[in-house]
């Protein structure tokens, strides 16, 4: 087994995890201010209060893992999307500190959950728009990054980062169905209506744009003999997204949150179709950009002994906080 | 309007900026996690209620400065890519390695854990949540090895081969990477470091609340064991400072020279100079107060042993002396400040005084932040000291930056300065407001009502420690 495509299914693993974990609590910022203040706020925010620090360490393993596996990728990613990333890492610390604030300041108590909320939504959008930036494609030269530093701004990374931010919000809605109860949990499964119609409207816009910044992305999607196996993703998009809205009608608890999740793998899976085997589309393959191999021996070894135990622990977390959060704060 | 020159000095400014930032948490909160691990571990075998109280006191302050570590964190784990993308590049086979491990071992150890140390003392009892206080303060200590390690690695590299693409890849020994030689000596100061800064924080909040009421018996605890931490390890540090400092000598002359002031080589043994004003034009230290022959018995551990000066050093080479002469100054004589409280304290209880003496509460009240000047002023000293160089020898600053144009640097980091001291700043209020307040004999948990699930509701068997139900909502909310 070639170790390089080893560890490019192993970041892809890492992004996946953490816009599985991350992206319902980024979510639930989103949608906060739908969320009337006092009873509503205090459970959305508990159903994620005890478990939203580990699910941002996903994204420091996606960025160090991508630093470590594939450096080159790292320093040329990172300078193209600048602004995108500052305002993403600036959300994040707008809404990590809103967490512990807004308990411990009840007089500016608004001004933190509004801090939440635009903290959250910027980081989604900014996400959104990286992702965007990436496979619109990266001008480079040599060894770094040659463009200028608004190359990323284009219609295009618009619609994806609006798409990741309706994605983050059906996420955080049927987290909510899930976990609260009473008002809360009707006025998540009104908003996770609403959320998914607008996920697959603009996953299937973003889906028909691709194909068309790229040659190569349409050949992967509408020549044969590939067209048979890529034109699954949306035949199996479909049938989940039916699955999600009859779950929501019939007010299922947990099946919405683990069908939105449905959706989130078949977008991965489209994005692999598209970009395979780039790390940067059209220039950098992950074999150009791979560190050597002791690197990866060395982190594999790593990988092997703590991510079963990573994963062990963090379902325990997750486990003793089970069940519908109450409607007294814990704070 | 801007060059190249003004993109680097922003870039070098702003990660500055965002390290020192980010340092003052986790050098309060590797502390302060070790201090609550003893603190529920005493209170588990003694049973006495005092140190549960304490141990709650502590968590609310843990529970804001964690956060502000976490949030502060994760921007640095991109500023190596957005601003210094060439390092990122050329240093990512040896060091991105050290840093994945750091993100497997450390930070999700303390993230998978810190929700139940914050809130699962109900659901999961006394020992798994002792245990899972242990699992966050080993994960502090953790991250504080591979970071450290990196960090070392850059100040003396080895273990490297270099590549045709002009990368630093892996030799054939980790271990040789990971254990670089500045790395132990680094380590053990940074984390005692983080330890006495906690203590301080620690004694000037017992102190704080024994000026207001000396019989307080929460404030007196926390002040005897916060000044036996000083006592007992400021000197230590001392030692362990001396013997970093001569590893750096070893490795990183030019840096022991700028710190000492030597910009000429003293043939005939060097002196100490203890105060003076570098000048870095003429080459030469104005105004120095200096003792003659001991810098040589200090670093050489012989008076009349020949010390070499930055003139046997390429002037392109120079590390900024001023900055670094200062910063070093600064953090020994606080060392030393930190020292002299310590014995202080142990007169004071030998005299069976320490709660009464309120010149000494006062000092250690003052002592309070020093901890975290100590530390800046310490990192300042070893990456200013650094310079010109990100990998020592190897790699000029100059020539590992990202390719981004100066506005860009610049508007990032205005960006950053305002977001951080705003939100820092509240954070530090909250911190001062609950440090404010004294423990209480039903000190309330993280939260002042426990959470509570569907189909479990905690009898007055699951409450921890016979501290009485839990008096919720008499916090402040």
């Amino acid at each position: 087994m070639d170790l390089t495509v080893l560890w490019a299914f192993l970041i892809a693993f890492a992004v996946f995890a953490y816009v599985v974990m991350d992206g319902f609590d980024l979510g639930i910022g989103i949608l906060f201010p739908r969320f009337a203040p006092g009873e509503e706020r205090d459970q959305a925010m508990n159903a994620i209060a005890p478990v939203w620090d580990g699910n941002e360490t996903w994204l420091v393993l996606g960025g160090g893992g991508l630093m470590a596996a594939f450096p080159l990728a790292y320093a040329v990613i990172l300078p193209a999307t600048y602004p995108l990333i500052v305002a993403m890492l600036l959300g994040l610390v707008f809404r990590g500190v809103a967490f512990e604030f807004r308990w411990r300041d009840p007089a500016h108590r608004k001004y933190w959950d509004f801090a939440f909320f635009a903290g959250s939504l910027i980081a989604a959008l900014a996400q959104g728009m990286t992702l965007g930036a990436l496979l619109q494609g990266i001008e480079i030269e040599g060894r770094a990054y040659a463009g200028s530093w608004w190359d990323w701004l284009s219609p295009y990374t618009l619609l994806t980062g609006v798409g990741v931010v309706a994605g983050y919000a059906l996420l955080g809605a049927c987290w909510l169905v899930w976990k609260t109860s009473g008002s809360a949990q009707g006025h998540a499964y009104r908003l996770a209506v609403r959320a998914a119609i607008a996920t697959l409207v603009l996953l299937g816009a973003v889906s028909l744009y691709t194909p068309f910044l790229d040659a190569q992305y349409f050949q992967r999607w509408f020549t044969m003999p590939s067209f048979f196996i890529a034109s699954q993703v949306p035949l199996l998009t479909a049938i989940t997204a039916f699955l999600l809205f009859r779950s929501l009608a019939k007010r299922r608890e947990a099946a919405p949150f683990f069908l939105a999740l449905a959706l989130f793998l078949l977008g991965m899976a489209g994005l692999g179709i598209s970009m395979w085997p780039y790390v940067v589309p059209d220039t950098l393959t992950i074999w150009d950009a791979a560190a050597p191999e002791r690197s990866q021996v060395f982190m594999l070894i790593g990988i092997a002994i703590t991510l079963p135990l990573i994963l062990a622990y963090t379902g325990w977390a997750y486990w003793v906080f089970r069940g519908k959060v109450g409607t007294e704060g814990y704070h | 309007m801007f060059d190249g020159a003004d993109a680097l000095l922003l870039a070098r400014f702003q990660f500055a900026f965002t390290v020192s930032f980010h340092f003052i948490f986790p050098a309060f909160s590797i502390g302060l996690a070790s201090y609550l691990a003893v603190l529920e571990g005493l209170w588990l075998k003694t049973g006495k209620v005092l140190y549960l109280n304490l141990f709650r006191y502590w968590l609310k302050i843990f529970a804001i400065a964690f956060a502000m570590g976490v949030v502060s964190g994760i921007v640095m784990s991109y500023q190596f890519g957005t601003n210094w993308a060439v390092f990122s590049d050329k240093a990512g086979p040896v060091i991105g390695p050290l840093m994945a491990y750091e993100v497997l071992t450390a930070f999700f150890l303390e993230a998978g854990f810190l929700g139940v140390m914050l809130f699962g003392m109900e659901k999961v009892g006394k020992k798994l949540h002792f245990a899972a206080t242990c699992m966050v303060a080993l994960g502090t200590a953790v991250s504080a090895f591979w970071i450290l390690s990196v960090n070392s690695w850059m100040q003396t590299p080895v273990g490297y081969e270099l590549g045709a693409n002009g990368q630093f890849l892996p030799g054939p020994s980790w271990w040789d990477i990971v254990f670089n030689p500045s790395f132990p000596y680094r380590l053990v100061h940074t984390v005692i470091a983080a330890y006495l800064t906690t203590a301080l924080v620690v004694g000037a909040v017992g102190a704080w609340h024994l000026l207001r009421d000396r019989t307080n018996l929460h404030a007196r605890k926390m002040f005897s064991m916060a000044m036996w931490m000083a006592a007992l390890v400021a000197p230590v540090q001392i030692f362990v400072g001396d013997l970093h400092g001569l590893n750096t000598l070893e490795h990183q002359p030019a840096k022991i020279m700028a710190m000492e002031g030597h910009f000429e080589s003293h043939p005939e043994g060097a002196p100490l100079i203890l105060f003076g004003i570098p000048d870095s034009e003429a080459k030469t230290v104005r105004f120095a107060i200096e003792i003659p022959q001991l810098g040589s018995l200090i670093l050489k551990h012989d008076a009349n042993a020949p010390m070499a000066g930055l003139d046997t050093v390429p002037a392109d080479e120079h590390p900024p002396v001023g900055i670094v002469f200062w910063s070093f100054r600064i953090m020994v004589g606080i060392g030393f400040a930190m020292l002299g409280l310590g014995v202080w304290s142990l007169l004071a209880r030998w005299r069976g005084k320490l709660y009464d003496w309120s010149w000494l509460h006062r000092a250690a009240l003052v002592m309070g932040p020093s901890g975290f000047v100590a530390v800046i002023a310490g990192w300042v000293t070893t990456e200013v000291g650094r310079q010109p160089w990100v990998i020592y020898g190897l790699l000029r600053t100059a020539d590992a930056r990202s390719p981004i144009a100066a506005p860009a640097v610049a508007t990032s980091l205005i960006a950053f300065i305002v977001v951080y001291f705003a939100v820092f700043g509240f954070g530090t209020w909250y911190i001062l407001k609950l440090m404010g307040k004294p423990p209480r004999p039903h000190e309330t948990g993280v939260g002042g009502a426990p959470i509570r699930t569907a189909g479990i509701t905690p009898g007055p068997t699951q409450n921890p420690g016979g501290s009485g139900p839990l008096p919720g909502g008499e916090e402040e909310r």
